[in-house]
């Protein structure tokens, strides 16, 4: 589901915040970038307000962001629905004792690690991004909170690639998105 | 400075927060007693008290910025820009940011890395803060400082949650004022 076709009016200001830049990393890529987004105070507090209300009163206990972008939008969220707040990291970055999950690149892999003990057993729990491209930090974000046992009720992620089909490799799990980019 | 000198003495959030850190012996290396702020991230009260002491600080100080500072800054310096309705800079390691960027580099204790801002986030004159989830040498805070001042900002404060009790040598070292909320966490127990 997409916030899009209900067009909340905070959307526009939304979707028209965020800075494309062709080319970023490499040639071909059109990269969405958020920080412009972060720079409008009001465009960024619609945009944490517009998870909020969506989350509040559903009993989740758990919001996991990706290093580092979801870093930047899972804190305030969790804050504001009464949740911890988890963070999913590159390798060897958290001290403590760890499970990781590879996940596969265009080339070669990756990895996430989410720290022992930071999710029980039965938590209700989120996946926060900046992003969904193609799906695969997703997929490991939602392995490691599953292989402890928690349910993810949903992925939440400010934009979505629908060309790169990363909702199809969700395996049938919600995703819920604020804005789509279509390459024109 | 820290909270407890300025107005904050005896606050039991403070306690709360430091009972909320987890130290982790060794990490990344022999020697080093790593805060690990992940356990405060999970104590949702503890968490809140410290946005909401930071941005009990800084809401009537008309910032306009909030710098934090890759990747554990981020954690923090969002929260605390929707609070005082500042925007939130992130300053990132190199090639992160897509844009045109300033690059800082400064000095490890073996080495050098290097921070970046984008030249289009921080207009001349604008008031900001910067923010860490510690401070230890200063080093780090340093570039992020050095890197507004490129921008033309006026770097108010630097604030982490976290920093070690020689303040005052950290406040040589950057140039700015530092307010840090709690000083590092023991260990109770050595093995």
């Amino acid at each position: 589901m997409s916030a899009c076709t209900d067009e909340d009016p905070r959307l526009h200001g939304i979707r028209t915040k965020i800075r494309v830049v062709p080319n970023f990393p490499k040639s071909g890529i059109m990269f969405q970038d958020i920080t412009t987004l972060l720079l409008d105070p009001k465009a960024f507090k619609d945009t944490i307000d517009l998870f909020v209300e969506r989350y509040k009163g559903k009993n989740i206990s758990v919001v996991a962001g990706i290093e580092a972008r979801g870093f930047i939008f899972g804190p305030p969220i969790a804050l504001a629905i009464g949740a911890k707040f988890v963070p999913l990291r590159k390798p060897k970055k958290l001290p403590g004792k760890v499970i990781s999950q590879e996940y596969i690149l265009e080339y070669g892999r990756d990895c996430l690690e989410m720290h022992v003990g930071a999710v029980e057993s039965g938590e209700r729990a989120l996946v926060v991004d900046d992003l969904i491209a193609t799906g695969g930090t997703l997929c490991a974000a939602m392995d490691l909170l599953e292989r402890v046992g928690a349910e993810v009720v949903e992925c939440a992620c400010v934009i979505e690639l629908p060309e790169l089909k990363g909702r199809e490799r969700l395996n049938g799990k919600p995703l819920y998105v604020l804005v789509e980019y279509l390459d024109d | 400075m820290f909270a407890s000198e300025n107005g904050l003495k005896g606050d039991p959030r403070l306690q709360a927060i430091t009972k909320a850190i987890t130290v982790v012996p060794h990490f990344p290396k022999k020697g080093i007693m790593f805060q690990d702020i992940t356990t405060l991230l999970l104590d949702h009260k503890a968490f809140k008290d410290t946005i909401d002491i930071f941005v009990d600080r800084y809401r009537d100080m008309h910032i306009s910025v909030v710098a934090g500072i890759e990747a554990r800054g981020f954690l923090f310096g969002p929260s605390i820009a929707l609070g005082i309705g500042a925007k939130f800079v992130p300053l990132r390691k190199p090639r992160k940011l897509p844009g045109e960027v300033f690059s800082e580099k400064y000095s490890l204790e073996y080495g050098t890395d290097c921070l970046e801002l984008h030249v289009d986030a921080v207009q001349p004159g604008e008031r900001a803060i910067v923010i860490d989830d510690l401070v230890a040498t200063g080093g780090t805070l340093s570039a992020g400082v050095k890197l507004l001042e490129r921008a033309h900002a006026e770097v108010v404060e630097c604030a982490c949650v976290i920093g070690v009790p020689d303040v005052k040598g950290q406040c040589r070292l950057i140039g700015k004022p530092l307010y840090v909320l709690v000083e590092p966490r023991q260990v109770d127990k050595c093995f």
